[in-house]
């Protein structure tokens, strides 16, 4: 069969366009935003079992009714929780607009000041752990790689005094970043040079900064009253609150969203991010074409590194002002979801994590409201990767995309 | 008597491809029906439907007079319908017997795989139609021709009348061929019927009884050997002329531009695989390299274009010494590699047209500056290419998975040749592919050696070297056996030495056999 000749050569398109087209097209947005309206249909299905309404409830259609109230009230509760209740907001943009008063504003808005706060982290963790994907190498080690960033950001920005802002800051920042993109390429060079396989490496080394963050606060970084915990950061390294208080959405969300621009334009608009693409795409070509595959690895796995790092340097700079040992709930290893979910690019990655962000801000809220488990979101967050992970539920439950290849004859 | 096999409008669609269109055609008893067209002519999805692997939207099959319904392999099987696949399916470190029992297991009472019995059989089947296939070897210590009839005998075991060969040829020397020819025609003096795809059109005149020609799908010709000529069979394939025989003018020869002295080359498992090869290429020639695949050609190929380290000896490229030397090196120097295994070295296929066609050279100027790569520059670039080589593309910004082989083909050719070079060294720059492209893609080599480029070649396609080559060499185990001028190489010395035969030697048997 010949290929469909001498068509037109393409015209020029939008920069819309170009960013679906490059990789697949519809369906590669619309498949995740399926796969996050089956999940949340999922979970609805669970939650009545969490609601001692329903179980107590005495008859099919009296059972039914519980569940649908329960549904709906944990349903609409994460929704408050996680982007705010409409009528405050509105509420409280009248009152500002008559009295100037912006303190009702800022409560009206703070949970999705809490969401965004949340997708931060999540951002850079996963805009490392995305990058890592474009150059072939599996990074599992991002968890531990944010672990040792807050480690070196909170020393910094603890024992260096008398610094101005404005150089303590990016100071601690890129302390937090160095030592991200340093542990990370410790496994690339393992990997380049000999093979070791690098989510072995990451996982080990994962271990390696837990407990060597447990050695810090019990010893050389504890602070004074005996917790095991970081004495706090200077102010002078704060990340500024981009608001006032109690909205704690801080500068690093700008951050994360300049990275993921410039990760973005390092990938596709740079010679080296085509080498890192082509080593993960297809590493017999990069060899063929002149590319050296030991070095993009190790630099592949730094950068990683140091975009995993960010997260924790978040934290530490941005929200908690200190190190704890529980700094990270599962930020890293979240990630790697992230990175999937988002189809390995940086904006889907941008995406995916204000989905996190605004399912994690809506279950505390679901919780105390709706008495709903925090563990349901965890299910939705499950069931999301599930259905991202494996495409032809989706296409099979939604018959999307007869989408089959053009099976060519011969 | 009706006809063994008889197909009846054959039908057959895949999304946006009618691959098979109303398809007839029959096989009698003890013929070879020779089947022939380019890839995606629809050969294999014809044979696909015989086999049960697809359903035919369309179209009867009818057996000895009946109608059949196929619809799997163990159908196909069942009624005597045996297929021998293009790529062999054999388990390496299994012998003979244990490949030919795989699947229809033979057991003891007990649940004891019975060996002997199936043993005893496949010596009958093997001295009944002059196999030569001992059931105890192991299939990694058999030759590649030997394989090939323990893949027969996996067939005949299962009882087949109709035997349907895959390509049979690809993988064969040309005394291995002449083997093979002789095991089909004792299969079909024994009742057995043939059907023999391929697109070589040397094989289908010789052994063919008759010959049924596809094209898009469509069955475009039903003739005999007798009633046609290369020429027209070719014609028949493409639907329109065609130069089987590459143009060649003489050429004045040049300055020597690549230099390999006593080069030593390991493979994958350490093991020597180039021994003590010696050769020069000049501006203006064609140097091929024959042999049966796995002689060591890759190894040497991977050693001078820097992918695979030298063990001792010297690579010279325009006076350089570039025996280390990186790919990207050696690319500098002025060299162009069109690689052996296009979808594994050649492209990234997961990437836009427009990026492979600067798969190697996206870093330099114009295509990157500063910081940045121009995308505009590499689009511009890409298009000009697309139009000059003729490639069949949608779009530039198309996945190069997408394309057909050929069209796949055409953009690492277009990509290597478009800058300046005095070197190009090609290994199977046509494998796989059909009669137009393998066409096309010989005219600009040869283009390039009559603008004074060197060109070394390696194919284990021996009609592509003699048709290529000024002077042809001829690699066994890792050695260079012999290098003969492209006039003195008869396809019998060529086919000798390929199979290892030296020279001195060669003479005599050619002596000994007028």
């Amino acid at each position: 069969m010949d290929k469909p000749a001498d068509k037109p050569i393409e015209k020029k398109k939008s920069f819309w366009s170009r960013l679906a087209i490059r990789e697949g097209k519809i369906e590669s947005i619309l498949l995740p935003i399926l796969s996050v309206f089956t999940a949340l249909v999922v979970g609805a299905f669970i939650i009545p079992f969490s609601d001692p309404n329903v179980l107590a409830a005495e008859g099919f259609s009296a059972t039914l009714s519980a569940a649908w109230t329960s549904v709906i009230a944990a349903y609409s509760a994460m929704f408050i929780g996680a982007f705010g209740d409409p009528k405050a907001i509105s509420a409280a943009i009248q009152t500002w607009q008559a009295t100037g008063d912006t303190k009702t504003l800022l409560a009206a808005f703070r949970p999705l000041s809490e969401s965004l706060t949340i997708a931060t982290p999540y951002i850079f963790a996963g805009l490392g752990v995305a990058l890592g994907f474009r150059g072939g190498l599996f990074n599992i080690g991002a968890e531990g790689q944010l672990f040792v960033a807050g480690l070196a950001t909170a020393f910094v920005g603890y024992s260096v005094k008398g610094l101005p802002f404005i150089i303590h800051m990016p100071l601690a920042v890129l302390a937090g970043a160095a030592m991200g993109a340093l542990w990370a390429a410790i496994p690339g060079y393992l990997k380049a040079r000999t093979g070791a396989h690098e989510v072995i490496n990451t996982i080990m080394m994962n271990y390696i900064a837990f407990r060597l963050t447990d050695y810090l606060l019990s010893g050389p970084m504890q602070r004074l009253d005996g917790l095991p915990i970081t004495p706090e950061v200077q102010p002078t390294s704060y990340l500024p609150l981009l608001f006032s208080s109690p909205m704690r959405i801080h500068w690093g969300f700008i951050i994360a969203l300049a990275l993921a621009v410039l990760v973005y334009w390092f990938l596709w608009k740079t010679p080296m991010g085509l080498e890192i693409r082509m080593v993960g795409a297809n590493p017999n070509a990069a060899r063929y074409s002149g590319i050296k595959i030991t070095l993009i690895t190790v630099l592949t796995m730094a950068m990683s590194g140091a975009l995993t790092g960010m997260a924790g340097v978040g934290q530490i700079l941005g929200v908690d002002h200190k190190l704890v040992r529980a700094f990270s709930s599962g930020y890293g290893f979240d990630a790697i979801s992230l990175a999937l979910l988002g189809n390995s690019h940086p904006f889907g990655v941008v995406l995916a994590a204000l989905l996190f962000g605004f399912l994690r801000g809506g279950a505390a809220r679901m919780q105390s409201v709706a008495g709903t488990p925090v563990e349901l979101i965890r299910i939705v967050q499950g069931l999301v990767i599930v259905f991202v992970a494996a495409p032809e539920i989706i296409r099979t439950i939604y018959r999307i995309g007869v989408h089959r290849k053009q099976k060519s004859a011969s | 008597m009706p006809p063994v096999l008889e197909l009846r409008g054959i039908t057959k669609s895949f999304p946006g491809v009618l691959a098979n269109d109303r398809i007839d055609l029959t096989l009698n008893q003890g013929e070879v029906l020779a089947l022939l067209g380019e890839n995606g002519a629809g050969k294999t999805t014809l044979m696909n439907i015989l086999y049960g692997l697809y359903t035919p939207d369309a179209g009867e099959i009818y057996l000895r007079g009946s109608k059949a319904e196929i619809h799997g392999p163990q159908d196909a099987i069942s009624l005597g319908i045996g297929m021998v696949h293009q790529h062999f399916m054999l388990v390496p470190v299994f012998t003979v017997t244990e490949n030919v029992m795989l699947g229809s297991e033979l057991t003891k009472p007990g649940g004891i795989l019975d060996r002997d019995t199936v043993a005893k059989r496949i010596r009958e089947i093997s001295s009944q139609f002059h196999l030569n296939v001992d059931p105890d070897a192991t299939i990694e210590d058999l030759s590649v021709g030997v394989q090939q009839r323990a893949e027969i005998i996996k067939v005949l075991y299962r009882n087949a009348d109709i035997l349907i060969l895959d390509e049979p040829t690809a993988v064969l020397t040309p005394q291995e061929v002449e083997e093979f020819f002789g095991v089909i025609k004792s299969l079909v003096q024994q009742g057995k019927s043939i059907i023999f795809i391929t697109h070589k059109l040397k094989e289908v005149m010789a052994i063919a009884d008759r010959i049924a020609v596809l094209r898009h799908g469509r069955l475009t010709g039903l003739t005999t050997p007798q009633e046609s000529t290369e020429a027209s069979l070719a014609n028949m394939m493409v639907g329109r002329q065609v130069l089987l025989t590459a143009k060649k003018e003489a050429m004045d020869i040049g300055e020597v531009v690549m230099t390999v002295n006593n080069l030593d080359v390991k493979d994958d498992r350490h093991l020597p695989a180039v021994k003590d090869v010696s050769f020069e290429v000049r501006a203006g020639e064609v140097l091929g390299i024959a042999g049966v695949q796995g002689n060591g050609q890759r190894e040497l190929i991977e050693a001078v274009t820097g992918l695979r380290k030298v063990e001792a000896g010297k690579v010279t490229i325009m006076g350089q010494d570039t025996t280390h030397a990186s790919p990207r090196g050696i690319r500098e120097v002025g060299s162009a590699h069109i690689p052996e295994d296009r979808q594994k070295d050649g492209l990234v296929l997961t990437f836009p047209v427009a990026e492979n066609m600067v798969l190697n050279t996206y870093y330099e100027s114009p295509f990157t500056k500063g910081m940045n790569l121009r995308y505009a520059e590499i689009e511009k670039a890409a298009r000009e290419r697309v139009k000059s080589f003729d490639v069949r593309v949608p779009g530039i910004s198309v996945p190069v998975s997408n394309l057909s082989g050929g069209n796949q083909q055409k953009v690492i050719v277009a990509r290597e040749l478009s800058r300046p070079i005095r070197l190009l060294i090609a290994s199977q720059p046509t494998r796989g592919l059909d009669v137009g492209s393998i066409e096309y893609i010989h005219g600009q080599i040869l283009k390039k050696r009559d603008e004074g480029c060197a060109v070394l070649l390696v194919s284990s396609e021996l009609d592509e070297i003699v048709n290529l080559s000024d002077r042809i060499a001829v690699m066994y185990a890792g050695r260079i056996l012999d290098v003969l001028p492209a006039e003195k190489a008869t396809r019998e010395k060529l086919g000798l030495l390929m199979a290892g035969i030296q020279q001195s030697d060669s003479e005599q048997a050619l002596k000994a056999q007028p």
